[in-house]
């Protein structure tokens, strides 16, 4: 038996005549557990499993597909026993490498744990297991009135599991909070294999918000399993309004005025010039191609409510020279310019072979000065550098196209983005909005944490997953990290495909 | 209690002289349970903070850190404590963008200190706690007592950014940041939330900040039968109108209410007179909003057959909201023998609260039902004698309820009671099976089991 820690990195750099690094008696185990068809081992296999959405790059040894909580129990025990890392995967559209194998081992992939376990309309609560996918559960429940608020652009293929991980947002989380605030109750398995159910379905148990510690964990305390979240009801009224600047400045003025009156839309995005070209090219949303930015603003509540907010919202506009505000007609003009926006990555994927979908966040109050620091690190890095992001809550997400083929365009790419992301820190902001740490940022956290700060948090990690086999080289800086992990090449080296 | 050789003397040289207190009175006034700490201590600074804990780390000396002391009972009386640490002097408004309607604020300010800045602003932070009077910002968290604008504006988990806080080392750390939307590292600040001082001495809080409606106003209906309360209060839940408050409550909860709305200024709403079950709600937004929800409540309360329904105008509105966020207090006051139970339940149907009533209809006390928003339920035991079987009837009762309510699946939680009774039986409950996980938590925030041990759930 291997020690641990010594050889399950398995990026790239793995020599193929050393492949499989694992125990093969292990993948045998699996195999006799799950059914040889819930089992991938093969090299071949395993490629489509070493990507995310990042551009970060790691293969597992083997993916596995539970049906069950017992399955994941299993699987982990068995993990344990070969002293292998686990990492648990949804559909794979997370920004941040959470999902990526970076410690090697063995991947739990939950694509076949996906039924809605049960839906109480009454209470608005629904018990659902972590490979359902986001959209799916609102999809149950519409017919009723309610909806699941967590709304990522990815929303139609991610799944809840993956969102409780990184705590996913989404253009929504304006008004109605992240994935944590729409999670009421938690089953998990622990790496010994245990099985454990944390917070409370109705109303808050006596104790620690141990829920609130595992939702945005990044996969590196525990497996989730099981999840009840809560529902909320659909609005009486929606407004979608479209403001259309001939200044980039203009359009974050107005985003920070209408946060200073206390306007709280329901969703506030901002697209730029050159991406909203891009997105009327592929979509033909409706967003005018001459402009320099646009806001799309939506509000909901009671009519009464939502009429004033869009006539203030749409004052503030004019006050700061919008060209011209639109409102939705009807449903399929706001389906319309909602996919626009849903679909802006689509769109610039036309652009380059790949882009690099920046996630910091800022003082809202700061918008206009980080929209300009961003442009002025594109010109220094020499890339033009998109924004679509979300405006109303300081969500930047700037987008650097580059080709991966080209090893130094890709590491000016990197150069360029941690620059942006340490301006937002300078601004008072912080690391990751929505797409978490994972592997992508682990080695900035250091700019907002003090030793101290990782003590702590080590020491938690360590309260949960002792031997760092749960999702190891994931959050914490490699050299502030719990337990070993040997990663032969990092991500400057390996996040590229040569 | 420890025993430290000239522990006052070596915690002036931390802290300085006029900072530690150990005379008998001082120590008295920071008692709990009638237990008394060897020294308080009143830091100036975070740094101080740390370097009280670090001491207090290597000596094994128990603390238990406070506020304005409005909620030290809650939970268990810890079973070690030697030094209380008075948090008032840090008290700084250290960053506010109204801007952004972000704040970072020192544990020890007053929330009603702090509300006077916000509202220069025009803004607030909706922390509708008992005790307003007094409370500290870092109370309110700590204690995670409920407050009564829940329903609109959430628990603290939706609005808390990020703390500051020394752990059981002595180490001053940090979770989440200052901005609204933020997903960098564990969200340890929300362990913080209600976790009584058990993992970590709060010293600053990062909130984001809310706009002071325009109005605020109310409405009260009266129901002959708790069914019929409980079926308009569930109407108003699922036609989505968006309340800041929802409260039910009984006819005995609405007399000791009117006790309270009676001193002098107060006024007690017509709707009170006469028995039945009352449904308060209340609501803010623009003038049109009012009148829409107003409208609203009228058909409703007419179609639920009310017995009757009263608008109430802003500043009865005003008072009866006062007087139910305070509803702790005065519940806690209302007779010589009190025990409240915080009472959550999967659902609430008129059998489950009829149920409930009747363990005290079957004994020789009162008691007084609320049903506040997001479900919590309040129910109160009491009674004007203070003799045995008095005694006898208050023990039988809680914990004929707390097994009534796990029963149901549901959970309770001893918020007040009399000393005697907190000896009999324990304020949580019974363990969950997460319980475990708690102890992790504990473990890793204060591995020397220093901050106020025993008062959490299990003994924590």
């Amino acid at each position: 038996m291997p020690a641990r820690g010594v050889n399950y990195y398995s990026g790239n750099a793995a020599p193929d005549s050393r492949w499989p690094l694992m125990d093969p008696a292990l993948i045998r185990e699996l195999k006799s557990l799950l059914g040889p068809a819930n089992v991938l081992s093969q090299k071949e296999d395993l490629l489509l499993y070493e990507f995310d959405g990042s551009v970060e790059k790691a293969r597992p040894e083997v993916v596995v597909f539970p049906h069950t909580t017992e399955d994941v129990s299993r699987i982990v025990k068995l993990a344990a026993k070969y002293q292998v890392p686990v990492v648990g995967r949804g559909a794979g559209t997370g920004l941040s490498g959470g999902a990526l194998a970076r410690g090697g081992g063995v991947m739990i992939v939950f694509a076949r744990m996906n039924r809605i376990l049960e839906l109480d309309v009454e209470n608005r609560r629904a018990v659902v297991q972590p490979g359902v996918v986001n959209l799916d559960i609102t999809r149950a429940v519409e017919h009723a009135g309610l909806y699941f608020a967590p709304d990522p652009s990815s929303q139609k293929s991610c799944t809840i599991g993956g969102n409780v991980a990184e705590n996913s947002g989404g253009p929504h989380t304006l008004a109605y909070g992240l994935t944590t605030n729409h999670v009421a109750a938690l089953e998990l398995v622990l790496p010994d294999g245990e099985i454990v159910c944390v917070g409370s379905r109705h109303g808050d148990a006596p104790g620690y918000d141990l829920c609130g510690l595992f939702v945005g964990s990044e996969g590196t305390l525990a497996l989730v399993t099981e999840i009840t979240v809560k529902l909320s009801r659909k609005a009486e009224a929606v407004k979608t309004l479209l403001a259309i600047f001939d200044a980039v400045g203009d359009a974050s003025r107005t985003v920070v005025e209408m946060t200073a009156r206390g306007i709280t839309p329901a969703a506030c995005e901002m697209l730029d010039g050159w991406t909203l070209r891009a997105v009327e090219d592929y979509i033909h949303a409706g967003f005018p191609r001459d402009s320099a930015a646009v806001l799309l603003i939506e509000v909901e509540g009671l009519r009464e409510a939502a009429e004033s907010q869009t006539a203030a919202i749409a004052d503030i506009c004019n006050t700061n020279h919008a060209r011209e505000v639109r409102t939705a007609r009807d449903e399929r003009e706001r389906d319309l310019l909602w996919k626009g926006r849903r679909n802006a990555f689509g769109a610039l994927g036309r652009l380059a072979p790949s882009n690099y979908v920046l996630d910091g966040v800022i003082p809202r109050s700061k918008l206009p000065e980080a929209l300009e620091q961003i442009h002025a690190t594109g010109e220094k890095y020499g890339f033009q550098i998109g924004n679509i992001f979300h405006a109303g809550d300081g969500n930047l997400h700037p987008i650097v196209l580059y080709d991966p083929r080209d090893a130094e365009q890709f590491s000016r790419a990197i150069a360029a983005a941690e620059e942006i992301i340490r301006m937002c820190v300078s601004l008072g902001g912080a690391l990751t909005g929505e797409h978490g740490v994972g592997m992508e940022k682990n080695e900035l956290m250091t700019l907002l944490f003090s030793d101290a700060d990782f003590d702590l948090m080590r020491r938690i990690h360590d309260a949960f997953n002792p031997d760092s086999s749960l999702n190891p080289g994931k959050i914490f800086p490699l050299s502030k990290g719990c337990g070993e992990i040997r990663v032969r090449n990092s991500r400057r080296a390996t996040g590229v495909q040569s | 209690m420890s025993s430290v050789a000239n522990l006052p003397s070596r915690l002036e040289k931390i802290v300085g002289s006029d900072r530690v207190r150990a005379s008998g009175a001082a120590l008295q006034e920071f008692a709990i349970a009638g237990r008394a700490p060897m020294a308080v201590l009143k830091p100036r600074s975070a740094e101080e903070v740390g370097e009280i804990v670090s001491f207090a780390a290597a000596e094994k000396l128990a603390v238990v850190a406070c506020g304005s002391r409005s909620k030290l009972e809650l939970g268990m009386p810890p079973q070690r404590y030697d030094l209380a640490l008075d948090l008032t002097d840090l008290r700084a408004i250290v960053h506010y963008d109204p801007g952004d309607l972000t704040l970072s604020v020192d544990a020890g300010l007053p929330l009603n200190e702090l509300a006077k800045a916000l509202a220069a602003k025009n803004q607030f932070l909706p922390l509708a706690v008992p005790c307003c009077a007094t409370s500290t910002v870092g109370g309110a968290i700590a204690s995670g007592i409920d407050s009564t604008l829940r329903q609109q504006y959430g628990t603290p988990r939706d609005f808390l950014l990020g703390a500051e806080f020394v752990d059981g080392t002595g180490k001053q750390c940090k979770s989440g940041g200052r901005v609204v939307k933020n997903v960098t590292g564990y969200d340890l600040h929300k362990l913080l939330i209600g976790s009584l001082g058990t993992l970590g001495v709060i010293t600053r809080l990062n909130f984001r900040t809310f706009p002071l409606p325009d109005l605020r106003e109310a409405h009260l209906a009266a129901f002959p039968t708790v069914e019929a309360a409980l079926n308009f209060h569930a109407s108003l839940l699922k036609f989505g109108l968006p309340f800041s408050n929802l409260e039910l409550f009984d006819s005995d909860f609405s007399a000791l209410l009117a006790g309270f709305l009676n001193k002098p200024g107060g006024s007690v709403p017509e709707s009170f007179v006469g028995p039945g079950w009352q449904v308060f709600a209340s609501f803010e937004g623009n003038a049109e909003v009012m009148e829409r929800i107003q409208r609203e409540l009228r058909q409703r309360s007419t179609q639920a057959q009310a017995a009757r329904s009263e608008t109430l105008d802003a500043q009865r509105s005003r008072q009866l909201h006062e007087a139910l966020r305070e509803a702790f207090d005065w519940l806690r006051l209302a007779a010589p023998s009190v025990a409240l139970l915080r009472i959550v339940l999967p659902r609430i149907a008129s059998g489950d609260v009829e149920e409930l009533l009747n363990v005290s209809q079957q004994l020789p006390l009162r008691s007084a039902f609320v049903l506040r928003a997001c479900g919590v339920a309040y129910l109160t035991l009491l009674s004007n004698a203070e003799d045995r079987p008095t005694k006898a009837a208050l023990e039988r009762g809680v914990s004929e309820l707390f097994s009534r309510v796990e029963a149901k699946k549901g959970s309770a939680t001893l918020v007040h009671a009399p000393l005697w009774l907190k000896d009999r039986m324990n304020a949580w409950g019974a363990k969950r099976a997460d319980f475990p996980l708690m102890q992790r938590v504990k473990q890793a925030f204060d591995p020397q089991n220093i901050f106020a041990p025993g008062r959490f759930v299990g003994g924590i």
